[in-house]
């Protein structure tokens, strides 16, 4: 048998190569580098190549290709804006993880034991988050610009396997956090498995794992039909497990609490949009044609899902699953860009997923600033007065508030007014009107957030705003304004999208 | 200047003006402030002037490309009506900040915040009448609420937080379902030539009745929530209670008229078959407006909220005489809205005086003000002659087109509306006679009368109120062409006169 040399395209290949690289630095100073050199030479190593590897997404935004690694990628319009969103959201929530407060000292240490105080006391910090950060980085990036369910699925656990292990890192409330990780971690191997599954009963069906391959057993017919929706139905399984969408979403609550609040911001930005962006490609490319398929079961999981993150979320007295459940609320409205299934409900979603990633991070920033002497402050009523004590910090809050809930002005707004519109066009009218009644509920609950901050009098009880370190005010700040400028001026960023997003088959 | 942007712009640079000034200096912030609002409103009047009253068009338009992606711009532009909202909303501004000097001083925050608020809230007033293009309409509508919704709840009295989130909840709530319909309009847009939010544009869309119709409840909740209409209006009386006076003569003297402007510029011009459709349910529902917002008043012992459903009952009757789809009863509701203002701003400031002074808004801790108050006093008076639309006073005239204009198509409506004069006099009266009148209430001998500030700055909302009640030309020679518009471009004609000896 003859074995012929994979040809690789390097140039269109190095943005992730260059995650993975500088992330084997990482190992490498993680082992070598005395402590006291460790954090900072870990992020000059993480943003370096965060920041170069964006920087090479930029040079080939123009390019075009679906052979860069032998058929199992391809390069396109969108897949330069998902990596580009991807890069710049770890950018400035890399800036979150290098406050070493939020980890613990000794991962590998059992909690509460003399190994871990002694880590402690010693400070000798060990600093694996950010190559673990650029592992996941670099699975995400490959996710959405897989082109065969192998690829897929290797890029699937490329990114989740570091974000079950960073889940499990926090400093304060070890065991819940470790706790999370379980959860994660279990429930993520079983949606693993689900999609496994679907993939071996979509290679039955077509006789292919490649998108382009499975399209054509669609468009040609002939196939069995029960394999396709067995296999869409699985593979399907594992994608909305990933983005959290009901009845897939019980472990968000529980792993956005319980991981460090930086992780939290990494996972509920970056991986949003790595997952939807595989699960456009996959329903926009491979499973188009199918359309009648998954498109009524997807409107109905949509729906439930909007309706059922916003109701719930109203229930919460925590910050972190408040932002949970939310974040389950948007997963659903983002759904419906994928039923739009139109140029205009990928642009949509391509927007939404960049806005609400920047608007992600920057709420949950302003969540690590609020502190009493064990750590962070979640429990809302303990929010009380906010604006009083720290009017700033209040006011960046209430802004990415009024973003999430989508009133004019904000990115949040021009994110769903066109992915609804874009859903309207495609004809499904049920979800846009679902979409915009949970809107009308979710309001509710992020203004009551804002009541509590500012119409209450602060309650003394320790809680205090940390002075933010000029790291967290550069993502604060930068978040707050895009999060502004999307919502009045988003002109620049929906033409440059509009110009690129077409996927390539 | 003719350019309504520039005019948006003024409150803008006062606003920075007023942000530049030192925390310290409150007094300075006022000034600025007011020296803002003031410049806004001659430079309003100016642009009045040059308004060319029998041109039908839209005017001083201007349009400037926002977000081409959707066909978005910023488009303006005035006809009458518009322009008679945008001339009322700023001549009330600068009373409202001279009026209220001292009103921010109890707030959550600073003074310069209650300013600056204020003045963003000009500029979207200004906004809102006058955009053209109803994506820029809908951004403006719900942005407005969030300065009102500080306004009410930082510096308000009583349960202002929890008014304020009521007050912002319905607003949402009738926004959002707008949104639904707003997508749809510019769906339908695309599938018809392009995409495009142009109003004039988006009246030449055809659609199935059953689209128009569910299009049009999308817009007429929305507004029907804002005007407030009965059974949608429960927000406003503890909205107006907890606010400031000052907001609350923005809250129901300006916003509120966005959902009758709306009914006018929106649903009637976008949907006038699903219109007509449901005009005799929005009629009933006018007509207890008007019956069941006079009812409340007389039983209110508050007396911010005694005003605010007289409100109630007043916006019953702009909405019946919108609805009547006659051209006296249009311009008589557009007029209305325009002198609604004036009389509900009369109404809220003097009450606002009094309540300080006393420190009670219970109606029954007043007594006797006439002779420790006379001035005051009288202004009071004149405030509800003004709102119970006594002859010789603006609201007269309003009110008697609307029920002329009424009258010719939907008589019924027309006599029952009628009650609601009989009961507007019970609700003015009864309050003035136990406020003002009889013995001097123990603890009232100390009150002062009104100040040098306060008598500047209610006399011209008087001077108004008188001079449109005798000679409302000015106002209706601008009116009357527009109405006149909307009717024809609805199809309808106005019924000929009943004579009386047939």
């Amino acid at each position: 048998m003859e074995f012929s040399a994979p040809v690789l395209n390097y140039t269109l290949l190095s943005p992730m190569l260059i995650l993975l690289g500088g992330a084997l630095i990482g190992v490498l100073v993680e082992a070598f580098m005395s402590k006291a050199l460790r954090p900072i030479t870990q992020l000059s190593v993480t943003l370096g190549s965060l920041v170069l590897s964006l920087v090479q997404v930029w040079k080939i935004r123009n390019e075009q290709s679906v052979s860069a690694a032998m058929g199992s990628v391809v390069v396109d319009g969108p897949a330069v804006l998902m990596q580009g969103s991807i890069l710049i959201i770890s950018i400035i929530s890399v800036f979150l993880i290098a406050d070493a407060q939020q980890f613990t000292a000794l991962a590998a240490a059992l909690p509460g034991s003399d190994e871990e105080r002694h880590a402690l006391q010693t400070g000798n910090q060990v600093t694996e988050v950010y190559p673990l950060t650029l592992f996941a980085v670099a699975g995400m990036m490959l996710f959405p610009i897989s082109s065969d369910l192998i690829t897929l699925f290797v890029a699937l656990e490329v990114l989740s396997l570091p974000l079950y292990l960073m889940a499990g890192l926090s400093r304060r409330r070890r065991l819940a956090s470790q706790e999370a990780a379980l959860k994660y971690f279990l429930l993520g191997a079983f949606s693993s498995a689900f999609f496994l599954f679907g993939a071996a009963f979509l290679y039955g069906y077509s006789s292919s794992i490649t998108f382009t391959g499975i399209r054509n057993a669609v468009v040609g017919g002939g196939g069995n039909d029960v394999f396709l929706l067995i296999g869409i139905a699985f593979l399907s399984v594992g994608l909305l497990f990933k983005v959290g969408a009901v009845p897939f979403h019980a472990w968000s609550p529980d792993v956005y609490q319980g991981a460090p609040t930086p992780v939290t911001a990494f996972m509920a930005a970056a991986t949003k949009v790595a997952a939807f962006g595989a699960m456009l490609r996959i329903y926009y490319t491979a499973f188009a044609n199918a359309q009648w398929s998954w498109t009524p079961v997807l409107t109905i999981i949509a729906i439930i899902t909007m309706v059922f993150g916003s109701l719930v979320a109203i229930a919460q007295r925590d910050v972190k699953r408040m932002l949970a459940y939310s974040s389950i609320a948007h997963a659903g409205f983002l759904l419906t860009g994928v039923i739009a299934l139109n140029k205009a409900g990928l642009e949509a979603s391509l927007f939404y997923l960049f806005a609400y990633g920047i608007t992600t991070v920057g709420a949950f920033a302003i969540v690590t600033l609020v502190r009493d002497s064990a750590g962070e402050v979640t429990d809302l009523n303990r929010w009380k007065g906010l604006g009083k004590r720290s009017p700033w910090v209040a006011t960046a809050f209430a802004g990415f508030l009024l973003s999430f809930a989508g009133i004019p002005l904000t990115s949040g707004f021009i994110g769903k007014f066109s992915i609804f519109s874009a859903a309207y066009e495609s004809g499904a009218r049920s979800v846009v009107i679902a979409g915009v009644l949970s809107s009308a509920i979710a309001a509710f609950f992020y203004i009551r957030v804002i009541v509590l901050m500012f119409f209450t009098d602060p309650v003394e009880d320790g809680t205090s705003v940390e002075i933010p370190s000029s790291l967290t005010s550069i993502t604060v700040i930068f978040s707050m304004v895009v999060t502004i400028a999307l919502g009045v001026f988003p002109a620049p960023v929906l033409n440059f999208i509009s110009n690129l997003a077409t996927f390539i088959r | 200047m003719n350019s309504l942007v520039l005019l948006m712009l003024l409150p803008i640079i006062g606003l920075i003006a007023v942000a530049a000034t030192p925390k310290a200096k409150e007094v300075l912030s006022k000034q600025v402030a007011l020296a803002t609002t003031v410049i806004v409103a001659v430079a309003t009047i100016a642009m009045a002037m040059n308004f060319q009253r029998d041109n039908v068009d839209l005017q001083f338009v201007e349009k400037y490309s926002w977000i081409p992606t959707f066909g978005i711009n910023f488009a303006v532009g005035v006809d009458g009506l518009a322009l008679v909202l945008i001339l009322m909303s700023t001549i009330l501004a600068p009373i409202v900040v001279l009026s209220g000097w001292n009103e921010a001083h109890g707030g959550r925050w600073s003074v310069k915040t209650f300013y600056i608020l204020i003045l963003v809230l000009e500029t979207m007033m200004i906004g809102v009448f006058a955009a053209t293009d109803v994506f820029l309409f809908y951004v403006i509508f719900e942005a407005m609420l969030i300065p009102v919704y500080f306004l009410i709840g930082g510096y308000g009295t009583g349960e202002r937080s929890a008014a304020a989130v009521k007050f912002l909840i319905y607003s949402l709530f009738g926004g959002l379902l707008m949104l639904a319909s707003i997508i749809a309009l510019y769906v339908m847009s695309g599938a018809q030539g392009g995409h495009t939010f142009d109003l004039q544009a988006l009246a030449q869309l055809e659609m199935s009745s059953t689209t128009q119709n569910f299009l049009f409840l999308g817009f007429f909740i929305a507004f029907a929530i804002k005007a407030p209409l009965w059974p949608l209006h429960t927000w406003l009386p503890d909205a107006a209670a907890s606010a400031t006076p000052g907001t609350s003569v923005l809250l129901l003297g300006v916003l509120d008229k966005v959902g009758t402007f709306g009914m006018i510029r929106y649903c009637l011009t976008l949907f006038p078959e699903a219109s007509k459709t449901f005009t005799p349910l929005i009629m009933v529902l006018a007509v207890i407006s008007i019956v069941y917002g006079a009812i409340l008043a007389i039983g209110q012992k508050d007396l911010k909220r005694l005003i605010a459903f007289t409100s109630i009952s007043h916006f019953g009757f702009i909405t019946m005489g919108i609805f009547a789809m006659t051209s006296q009863g249009h311009s008589g509701a557009t007029l209305y809205m325009f002198n609604h203002g004036f009389s509900t701003a009369a109404l809220f400031i003097v009450g606002g005086w009094m309540i300080a002074r006393r420190g009670s808004s219970t109606i029954a801790d007043f007594g006797g003000l006439q002779r420790v108050t006379p001035v005051m006093a009288w202004s009071f008076f004149l405030a509800g002659m003004s709102s119970l639309a006594l002859p010789g006073l603006s609201s007269f005239v309003s009110e008697f087109l609307v029920l002329v204009g009424t009258f010719t198509r939907y008589p019924v409506h027309a006599v029952i509306a009628t009650f609601g004069i009989v009961l507007a006099a019970l609700y003015i009266l009864i309050p003035v006679q136990k406020a003002l009148h009889g013995p001097t209430t123990p603890g009232n001998e100390g009150l002062s009368d009104l100040n040098l500030r306060e008598k500047v700055a209610i006399a011209p909302v008087i001077a108004i109120i008188i001079a449109l009640g005798f000679y409302p030309s000015p106002l209706l020679n601008v009116i009357n062409p527009a109405s006149a518009h909307v009717i024809a471009q609805m199809g309808f004609t106005d019924p000929a006169p009943t004579n009386g000896d047939k």
